[in-house]
């Protein structure tokens, strides 16, 4: 017998006693899946919840992103940014008006390559308002996964209509994603630890510094 | 404090009971308002019908529970004299022994089966049953039921489920039942109050024993730093690991001694016992007490 | 010719002896719980750092329930799930393998951890690599996949930060969230100058002991080990059945760097920590960070679903392991204990853990879910495993912590059962069940207990007549008195009081 079958077989002589039933049947579940949270204002709570976890937020008029992201990367004084091929052409025009050089991911750098890199600029695909939380499913406006990773400041842009309110919702808006085979990044703040005394320390090994555009 | 709205008393609506004899004579009730009860009772409530004890002649079972009966028989005579001062008919069910905690908790189900078989043979005929310990009634209620089940004893099972019912912790019974917070009791000192952990997770007693303090005319009640925290008494847990006992048991006594109270006071002399030990045992002059001799105490009776 | 008899040297730092794992060949050598704890009660050390940390996050995780209007319904979800999944694993894990396989990932089965460990080693040196680098997993530690790897010649370096101050430290988790909350940022300053340059970037001259800096070091430490590392070795918070997805939620972005990097990833799985649909992500995700480190939610979530072109690893293993899981799953009565997601909020809560810290109960799942789960995985054999369920008072703190509703305290009560069942049936006779028969025949019947009492107020009445309280005791009274005083009994029962007080009454 395989150890497949072993497995098994222990499972059906250990749940000898378990009706056989469907298990929606056998345990029914009093839950309704994707409810909104009431929030007051989802797009403040969002803020509010980002800067709790210490991520930089800056809510701006759709119109003003290049602005904000010009003046954020001078601010951090970012000299090299790695960009994703499908990233908006107008963010890479202001980037590059913060005097960043920007580098494109194609063909792909080395791990060496991005760890030599200071930033990096993607969109993402949804934003949780309850627990400042914005996700990325890595399509070709935010680049595969190594590079929201490697180097130390992360710049991520979000548009209003992408926060929810809480998680039920953006597990229901990150379905198709995950049915398509993307990989999902959930991000809450910079990388943090508690493990020395329960000392929190923002940065260990992502991205220090996360820096967030709401486009209104 | 007069009884509110909250504190609607449970017997009100019992049909086994006279409607007509339950309040005290001495309360201002017209603020009160109660829509599911019956005329009299509203006649009662908006004191047109007024009578000098509030549970006046309401039959209650004793449940001494075997510690109290044999090391603390002073909580179960407090519990006596209060029900009685409260207008109750107390009996005393001699076929009560123990609740079987002891036994079911360290593993022995047989044995403590038998301590559920002397209960249901005490209590069964009873709609009150009254117990000075969240443990034991705590004890009752979660597992009586299971270890008749286990044993394959239905008929057991089903009296056990019935006895659960009417089973209540001395706070439960007087804020529930009777609908009480202020039970007339004079009590002159500081004390702090320590929620046991049966009292509080397993017969969820909640508020009440507060309650019942905040109402006791002349006591300070001092809050309790980590109250909800274990005093580490857990019954053999306290002869199988008494280094963590004690270590636990230092923790509950130095919170209590920090408090300055003169009186720790809980709902349960397993752990009053703990507690009390050590703070005996390092002459803190802290004394502890059960929240029934708190309740029963009067102006007039000695410290 | 010669016969080499040195021992190769080790590529990571040694543990210290012995086994806290499950399902090893040698026997588990820990003494029972109680001496364990009494040598940990004495470390002021770590009693001082865990009851820092405990009391943090327990008051911190208060705060983040309270900011969830519907806790207990999400709570009654997640029991649920994790009960359909228990009741109907055979099924769930069926469709895991085949989405898995589906999206691409290779899906083994190990049924303990010796056959785990083969199947991992096997993956590893069929790349040629002789090092990996791993994300804290508990499924790892309990299979001791370190030491399998290491007596194959391959180094598993730990990345969470406090996993490397233990892996460096020579040294064993105290808790399953901050493992190495028992060192203070001096002891962790030692640790990281005297280990850290013999196994990679050392840490930079004079380093204070700041946690910032401490950090510091170890992103340095790791980051060469990161970027260089072509086998990434993880656990897994939940696996999704109707989709094939792998999900790791962690803090420190050591994860997405094992997760990512590599180019194979290998996720070794508990057979029970499948959810059904990624529809139940939802309460998942809400129940865990805010149970486990108090947090809205952890900094870092990944989930992939198989390979994908250009991004991440491209070769996927996902191992699922059994190792006593059934065992656990065969008993109704013990079986939720598998509903636990690992947040430690039992831990947390717990007044004797607080206070002995994880080392004391020997096995990689400490505090109360240990105590309910090491000897249902490992059985109740040892002296340690027969001690785990004894190490509670029963305050049920933890029951109200768990985010699934684990009944904790009714299982320990069931373990305690079978264990006073089995000393029953013992060839050799045990103390206690023969202690138990003359306390069971006091109080089986009111009559015997009423004769008991007339002893004991006879000998109140006479010997201890002047006594309230008695002091230091002999055995078998010495474990209670060593500790604190015990009042004398009265003179007169309550019994004894009403005969006389009400008389004819009942």
């Amino acid at each position: 017998m395989s150890s497949r079958d072993v497995i098994f077989s222990r499972i059906r002589t250990a749940l000898a006693d378990v009706p056989n039933l469907e298990p929606e049947q056998d345990i029914p579940l009093n839950w309704e899946y994707g409810k909104p949270l009431p929030l007051p204002d989802v797009l403040e709570t969002f803020v509010q919840n980002c800067l709790d976890y210490k991520a930089e937020v800056e809510r701006v008029p759709a119109a003003k992103v290049p602005e904000a992201i010009t003046k954020m990367l001078k601010e951090h004084k970012v000299r090299t940014m790695v960009v994703p091929a499908g990233i908006d052409d107008g963010w890479r025009k202001a980037a590059e008006k913060g005097g960043v050089k920007l580098i494109d991911d194609d063909p792909p750098k080395t791990h060496q390559e991005l760890n030599e890199i200071d930033a990096v600029m993607t969109a993402s695909r949804v934003g949780i308002a309850d627990t400042g939380t914005i996700v990325l499913d890595h399509v070709a406006d935010q680049g595969r996964r190594a590079l929201s990773l490697v180097p130390d400041l992360h710049l991520c842009v979000i548009r209003a209509d992408q926060v929810v309110s809480d998680v039920p919702e953006a597990v229901q808006r990150l379905k198709p994603s995950v049915q398509a085979g993307q990989p999902l990044t959930w991000i809450s703040g910079p990388s943090a630890t508690s493990d020395i005394e329960l000392s929190r320390v923002e940065g260990v090994h992502g991205p220090r510094n996360l820096l967030i555009i709401l486009a209104e | 404090m007069p009884p509110t709205v909250e504190f609607c008393p449970r017997f009100l609506t019992n049909r086994k009971i006279d409607l007509s004899l339950f309040l005290w004579s001495d309360q201002k009730s017209s603020d009160r308002s109660c829509s599911s009860l019956g005329e009299d009772a509203k006649l009662i409530l908006k004191g047109v019908m007024a009578l000098p004890v509030p549970a006046k002649g309401l039959r209650v079972a004793l449940f001494a529970t075997c510690i109290n009966d044999l090391m603390f028989p002073s909580t179960p005579k407090a519990v006596v004299k209060l029900l009685e001062r409260l207008g109750c008919i107390v009996d005393f069910p001699t076929e009560q022994t123990c609740c079987g905690q002891m036994f079911t908790n360290t593993g022995y189900f047989d044995a403590g089966l038998a301590s559920v078989k002397t209960y249901v043979k005490a209590f069964e005929p009873y709609e009150y049953i009254v117990g000075p310990s969240g443990s034991c009634v705590g004890a009752i209620r979660h597992q009586s039921v299971m270890l008749a089940e286990k044993a394959g004893d239905t008929a057991l099972a089903a009296k056990a489920a019935k006895c659960v019912e009417h089973s209540y912790d001395l706070s439960e019974f007087l804020v529930d039942v009777l609908g009480l917070v202020d039970v007339g009791a004079f009590f002159p000192h500081k004390v702090t109050y320590h929620p046991t952990c049966h009292s509080t997770r397993i017969a969820k007693v909640g508020e009440r024993p507060y309650q019942l303090l905040r109402a006791v005319r002349g006591l300070d009640l001092i809050e309790l730093p980590d109250a909800s925290t274990c005093c580490g008494f857990g019954g053999t847990f306290s002869i199988k690991n008494p280094e963590v006992s004690a270590a636990m048991a230092a923790d509950k006594a130095r919170n209590v001694v920090s408090t300055g109270a003169e009186y720790v006071v809980t709902g349960d002399n397993a752990c009053l016992m703990n507690i009390g030990g050590v703070l005996h045992r390092n002459n803190t002059g802290v004394r502890p007490i059960h929240l029934a001799e708190i309740l029963a105490h009067q102006e007039g009776d000695a410290a | 010719m010669t016969i080499n008899l040195s021992i190769s040297p080790r590529r990571t730092p040694a543990p210290p002896p012995g086994t806290i794992g499950i399902g090893q060949p040698e026997p588990v050598a820990s003494p029972a719980f109680r001496e364990n704890a009494k040598r940990q009660l004495q470390n002021t050390q770590m009693r001082k750092n865990l009851r820092h940390a405990t009391t943090t996050i327990r008051n911190k995780r208060l705060l983040r329930v309270a900011e969830v209007p519907n806790w207990e319904e999400v709570r009654s979800a997640g029991a649920a799930l994790k009960d359909r999944i228990g009741r109907h694993l055979d099924k769930y894990l069926a469709q895991a393998e085949e989405n898995l396989t589906k999206a691409g990932a290779h899906v083994h089965w190990a049924r303990d951890a010796e056959e785990a460990n083969r199947i991992i080693t096997g993956i590893v040196k069929s790349k040629g690599v002789d090092e990996v680098v791993k994300i804290k997993s508990m499924v790892t530690q309990e299979i001791e996949m370190n030491e399998a790897l290491e007596a194959a010649g391959i180094a598993a370096w730990e990345t969470d930060l406090a996993e490397l101050i233990v892996q460096l430290g020579h040294d064993r988790p105290s808790h399953i969230l901050v493992p190495a909350i028992h060192r203070n940022r001096e002891e962790v300053r030692e640790i990281f100058n005297k280990e850290m340059g013999q196994y990679g970037t050392p840490p930079p001259d004079k380093m204070s002991n700041d946690p910032p800096i401490l950090a510091g070091a170890a992103r340095r430490h790791l980051r060469e080990k990161f970027l260089r590392a072509k086998v990434g070795i993880s656990g897994s918070n939940m696996v999704i059945c109707d989709t094939g997805t792998v999900c790791i939620v962690e803090s420190e972005g050591n994860g997405r760097m094992c997760l990512t990097l590599p180019e194979t990833l290998i996720s070794v799985v508990g057979v029970e920590k499948v959810i059904p649909t990624f529809d139940d992500l939802e309460v998942f995700m809400k129940l865990l960070p805010r149970s486990s480190t108090a947090e809205r939610m952890n900094p870092y979530t990944s989930m992939w679903t198989g390979t994908t072109d250009g991004d991440g690893p491209q070769e996927l293993h996902v191992v699922f392991v059994d190792n006593g899981r059934t065992n656990a799953l065969a008993d109704p009565e013990g079986r939720s204990a598998l509903r636990c997601i690992r947040c430690s909020a039992c831990m947390n809560i717990c007044p004797i853990f607080e206070r002995v810290g994880g080392h004391a109960y020997g096995s990689v799942y400490p505090g109360p879910i240990g105590i309910i789960l090491t000897p249902q995985m490992r059985g109740i054999n040892s002296a340690i495993d027969k001690s785990l369920p004894y190490a509670s008072t029963l305050c049920c703190a933890c029951a109200d912590a768990c985010p699934v509703k684990i009944p904790i305290p009714d299982i320990i009560v069931h373990l305690r059962n079978k264990i006073a069942d089995k000393k029953k049936h013992d060839m050799h006779p045990h103390l206690e069940p023969t202690v138990m028969v003359p306390v069971n025949w006091m109080f089986n019947s009111a009559k015997h207990f009423e004769f008991v009492q007339k002893a004991v107020s006879f000998a109140a009445g006479t010997a201890l007549k002047n006594t309230d309280y008695l002091g230091p005791m002999p055995w078998p009274a010495s474990p209670w008195t060593r500790a604190r005083d015990i009042p004398a009994p009265p003179a007169e029962s309550f019994r004894q009081w009403w005969k006389k007080n009400r008389g004819g009454r009942r």
